[in-house]
């Protein structure tokens, strides 16, 4: 086990963001210590996305901050990986898989430098990761909707970024990429890095996840799966129609 | 004013009107940048009309021109479906290719014809008035002929959408809904292409290609801003429209400038005005609300934010008014403002150092957290 | 006989076109992969009022001074157009309607009353509609040169940055890049094109020379260097062969249509013959495609015949419920490539759980079948 982080992963204290003087969500409060494969679930529009968004500084919050791996997240940036949802680029953009591994690369080569051989191969390695590496020439409308999932992990990987911000990375894919991307994601935390992970399917939360955010415009509660998860929580969260099978 | 001058506003005024009714259905239904390609193109029907007729004034022309019109929107839509180049582009292909054609044939053929691209930009309304463009049965001089025209192009579009007023709204709101109770939303959609095809080309002769634009989408974008009402929308936009036609030709006497430019410069005029000042839609009734809410939004913050952290351990820190504003990341300044104003509203109480919602107070905060169940707290279970 | 290059300045002409043509292609690609083709329509158009605006004050037709009229114009004319959207419920598309034809209108009414004070104006009009390219000189050409090396090498610095907020802002923003600014950039970029543009080939060819020689070249390639480059091969080809047909002694075509023509062109022809993505590449694969999935519809039915995806059947089995039996054996060797089919025993076939899979959830066909 690598030796525990002085800081935590995410440190959020009474945050509170609006969408047109409409709060989105209201005072969170988190502290998420490094190392933790980290659920946030929650109802639609119970502000998962834009909780993601605010903490990587994309969203001005109206009241309260939040810090990543003990920085502001200005400076964190560099070791902060965002995937976002699938749904929100164009895939008929004239783009390979490859090229958009080699994206994950540019945080590091500043303004002017352009991607060389060094960044190819992280690039490479990062497909090979997530085997896709024979799919590299493709064009990314001709990937499945679990390869295009794939490829966005891989830009992710090439970030070699400590903490990883995924929006809802399972959704649309196929159960053998489902399976991949959670076998990856426990690689990445046993290597010491801390993934938050937008989710919406309830009966796999405890399955995938060491920690669990509930989240309905407030937070419900956050904690160890174990001693979070549950079905009292989740009606606070959900209301009264909770989801879950059993 | 001159006889003369009166038929001219009068023949600005129906075109304005005849324009922003189907305007309406284009601006709510995200279709006025294809206007603005079929008004492009009909120049093309218009040319290969004259071609074939050898008269600049046959009924042919408009339905040349109107077939264009259509012949451009199934193009545009073609090109779309074989989802090779998106809307936009297919748009931006389309009309300058035939608009293209159109000046091309026109610089080829037509320098003997008096087809000069100055009047297909400016129009012509300025010259309605004069002799030999009047309607004149058995020596009764009836007016100038474009405001015929134009009154029966607008009593086509009134009749049009008063016929498939239903139809009309029901596919421009949902068209999959209206296909499944048996609306026609592809033979909807091709109708207004026609209606607005044909009010182009009449149009365009008055007051010329890119100024049609213009009528069509500020008055009804304007008028979209005022109500929320279809039924409305319908009856201000042509309103708007005529203010527009008025006003426009005012300016251009002032200026002795071309009257279809004022026109336009005109209608952007009044949708300006409908976009800064409409109520509740307008940039400044925007602003207040912003304002408005922005202060109430801080003081359920408070109320929240106390409400979260009162019997924790955190209590001690989270609730001292004099640290408070550390907490929310407020200037103390604005803090202190908040906190006034949720004393003066009954929503907190001060105890030592530390503020206490009152049972207002943790009413608000609930009612935020859950809306529609203010008596859920949480912990509870 | 008159030859081209005996007319005079046909030289400069064709090379001022040409740059321009390279120089809209470039920049064309980025707008039309943000879905903005018609922003550079409604710029153009809104550049009127900012030239005459230009001329009234300064009194002067001094290019330079009325292209930075135009510059102010198109500049004000992209606030205004993404303040409407962002600011009312007033959407973009009607929002650029109103500014291209208001600006535009606002842009004659000037026109026709300057046009009572000082005479000069008065071709002013058809030329920034039609532009006068036949006017171009060896000066004009060096504008454009100048212009085409500086908004190139922007182009190629700032790569990384402009792939990325065409393609996902949001990632964009979370590598700490201002996205706003950069989108504000490009479209600055955009404006001088544009402005560069008027002169010589007015309005309606400007916004047709932005979007066609990007859709064009769109349909040959996938990768965004090569649809750059050759996005602004085919904006130089087509404007400079534009040039000289249009110039071609006797007969004297106005040269601004030729060229969207002669683009046009080159979009109808890439749209049904590129190899990627054309028209007639398309239906033959389509063929091919449906022809594939008959035979492993044709294998699972028969194996569930037999109550059991493990039982095989042979190629002249196969062919006998095939239409069209000659391809059946290609169609099959494609299935067994997929890991759809494969050889049960040494001449008999079978589906596999994929290939039975494939066929109970048809959305997944398309991806797979299609390499």
């Amino acid at each position: 086990m690598p030796e525990t982080p002085a800081h935590n992963a995410v440190d959020v204290s009474d945050l509170t963001v609006s969408y047109r003087e409409k709060p989105v969500l209201w005072d969170i409060d988190l502290e998420i210590p490094q190392g933790i494969l980290v659920g946030i679930v929650g109802p639609n529009g119970a502000g998962k996305t834009t909780l993601i968004q605010t903490i990587l500084g994309l969203i001005t919050p109206l009241a309260g901050s939040a810090r990543l791996l003990g920085q502001s997240p200005k400076k964190a940036l560099k070791q902060v990986a965002y995937v976002p949802q699938r749904g929100t680029v164009d895939w008929d953009f004239p783009a390979t898989a490859l090229d958009v591994a080699l994206m994950g690369t540019y945080g590091r080569l500043g303004w002017f430098r352009r991607p060389g051989a060094k960044e190819r191969n992280e690039a490479n390695e990062a497909l090979e990761r997530v085997g896709m590496t024979s799919f590299a020439h493709r064009q990314i409308r001709q990937l499945s909707g679990g390869q295009q999932q794939r490829v966005f992990l891989a830009r992710a990987l090439a970030q070699k970024a400590k903490l990883y911000l995924m929006d809802e990375p399972f959704q649309g894919i196929d159960a053998t990429t489902e399976a991949a991307l959670v076998e990856l994601l426990r690689d990445l935390r046993n290597r010491g890095a801390t993934a938050l992970v937008v989710h919406h399917d309830l009966q796999s939360v405890k399955e995938y996840f060491d920690w669990v955010v509930l989240l309905n415009i407030r937070k419900i509660a956050a904690g160890p799966v174990e001693e979070v998860y549950t079905e009292a929580n989740l009606k606070a969260a959900f209301g009264a129609r909770v989801p879950l099978g059993k | 004013m001159t006889q003369a001058q009166w038929e001219i506003i009068l023949l600005a005024s129906l075109t304005a009107m005849a324009c922003s009714l189907p305007g309406v259905f284009l601006v709510l239904r995200r279709m006025t940048l294809l206007s603005d390609a079929i008004s492009h193109t009909v120049l093309l029907g218009i040319v290969a009309a004259f071609f074939l007729t050898g008269s600049l004034t046959s009924p042919w022309l408009i339905i040349g021109a109107a077939s264009m019109g259509v012949f451009t929107v199934v193009l545009v839509e073609g090109i779309q479906k074989s989802t090779l180049v998106r809307e936009d582009a297919a748009i931006g292909l389309v009309f300058p290719a035939l608009f293209s054609l159109a000046v091309l044939l026109i610089s080829l053929f037509g320098k003997n014809v008096h087809l000069d691209l100055d009047s297909v930009l400016l129009g012509k309304i300025a010259l309605a008035p004069l002799p030999g463009r009047r309607l004149e049965i058995a020596n009764l001089d009836l007016g100038p002929k474009s405001t015929w025209i134009m009154g029966s192009i607008l009593l086509a579009n009134l009749v049009f959408i008063l016929c498939f007023y239903k139809e009309l709204k029901v596919t421009t709101f949902d068209p999959a809904f209206a296909k499944a109770i048996g609306f026609l939303p592809g033979l909807t959609h091709l109708g207004l292409v026609v209606l607005v095809s044909i009010t182009s080309v009449a149009a365009f002769d008055a007051v010329g290609s890119i100024l049609v634009v213009a009528l069509m989408s500020a008055p009804a974008a304007a008028a979209y801003l005022l109500t929320d009402r279809l039924a409305r929308m319908l009856l201000l936009a042509p309103l708007l429209g005529m203010a527009s036609a008025v006003a426009g030709y005012g300016l251009a006497r002032v200026l002795d400038a071309s009257i279809s430019g004022a026109m336009a410069t005109a209608a952007g005029g009044v949708f300006l005005l409908a976009f800064l000042f409409a109520p509740r839609r307008g940039l400044i009734s925007q602003w207040q609300e912003g304002k408005f809410r922005r202060a109430r939004l801080r003081l359920s913050m408070l109320a929240v934010h106390l409400f979260q952290h009162q019997e924790t351990p955190l209590q001690e820190v989270e609730c001292r008014e004099d640290t408070l504003f550390e907490h929310l990341l407020w200037s103390p300044g604005l803090t202190r403002r908040v906190v006034e104003h949720s004393l003066q509203q009954g929503l907190v109480e001060r105890e030592k150092n530390f503020l206490q919602l009152t049972r207002q107070g943790r009413k608000l905060a609930m009612e935020v957290l859950q809306p529609g169940q203010a008596v859920f707290s949480p912990g509870s279970e | 006989m008159e030859s081209w290059f005996s007319l005079p300045g046909l030289g400069s002409v064709a090379l001022g076109t040409a740059l321009l043509g390279f120089l809209s292609g470039v920049l064309g690609s980025f707008a039309v992969l943000r879905k903005q083709s018609l922003l550079g329509d409604a710029i153009s158009h809104a550049c009127l009022p900012g030239i005459i605006l230009a001329f009234l004050i300064f009194a002067t037709k001094n290019p330079l001074g009325l292209m930075g009229g135009a510059m102010v114009a198109g500049a004000i004319a992209i606030l205004a157009i993404l303040g409407i959207s962002r600011f009312s419920r007033v959407k973009e598309d009607a929002s650029m309607a109103i500014v291209l034809s208001v600006f535009f209108g606002a842009g004659l009414m000037l026109l026709t009353w300057a046009q009572q004070r000082a005479d000069s104006a008065q071709a002013g009009l058809t030329r920034f509609l039609f532009g006068q390219a036949a006017t171009l000189m060896y000066r004009d050409a060096a504008i454009l040169a100048f212009l085409t090396v500086v908004c190139l090498s922007l182009t190629l610095l700032f790569w990384k940055q402009l792939q990325l907020i065409s393609f996902d802002p949001g990632f964009a923003a979370s590598l700490g890049m201002k996205v706003k600014g950069w989108e504000v950039f490009l479209s600055l970029l955009q404006v001088v094109v544009i402005v560069a543009g008027l002169e010589a080939v007015g309005v309606v060819l400007m916004s047709a020379l932005l979007v066609a020689p990007a859709v064009a070249a769109r349909q040959w390639t996938n990768r965004l260097g090569q649809m750059v480059f050759l996005a602004g091969i085919f904006g130089a080809l087509s404007g400079s062969a534009g040039a000289l047909l249009g110039n071609l002694p006797g007969l004297r075509l106005p040269t601004g249509p030729v060229i969207v023509l002669i683009v046009t062109a080159v979009v109808l022809l890439s749209l049904v013959f590129s190899p990627l993505h054309g028209l007639l590449f398309l239906w033959s694969r389509q063929r091919r495609g449906l022809q594939t999935r008959m035979v492993l519809e044709n294998l699972a039915s028969m194996a569930r015949g037999h109550g059991s995806i493990e039982h095989g059947h042979n190629l002249a089995m196969l062919q006998a419920c095939s239409s069209n039996p000659a391809l059946v054996k290609n169609s099959l060797k494609e299935l067994i490539r997929l890991g759809l089919a494969r050889e049960v025993a040494p001449g008999l076939f079978s589906p596999t759980g994929d290939g039975i899979l494939l066929l109970e959830s048809p959305e997944n066909w398309q991806g797979e079948a299609t390499p």
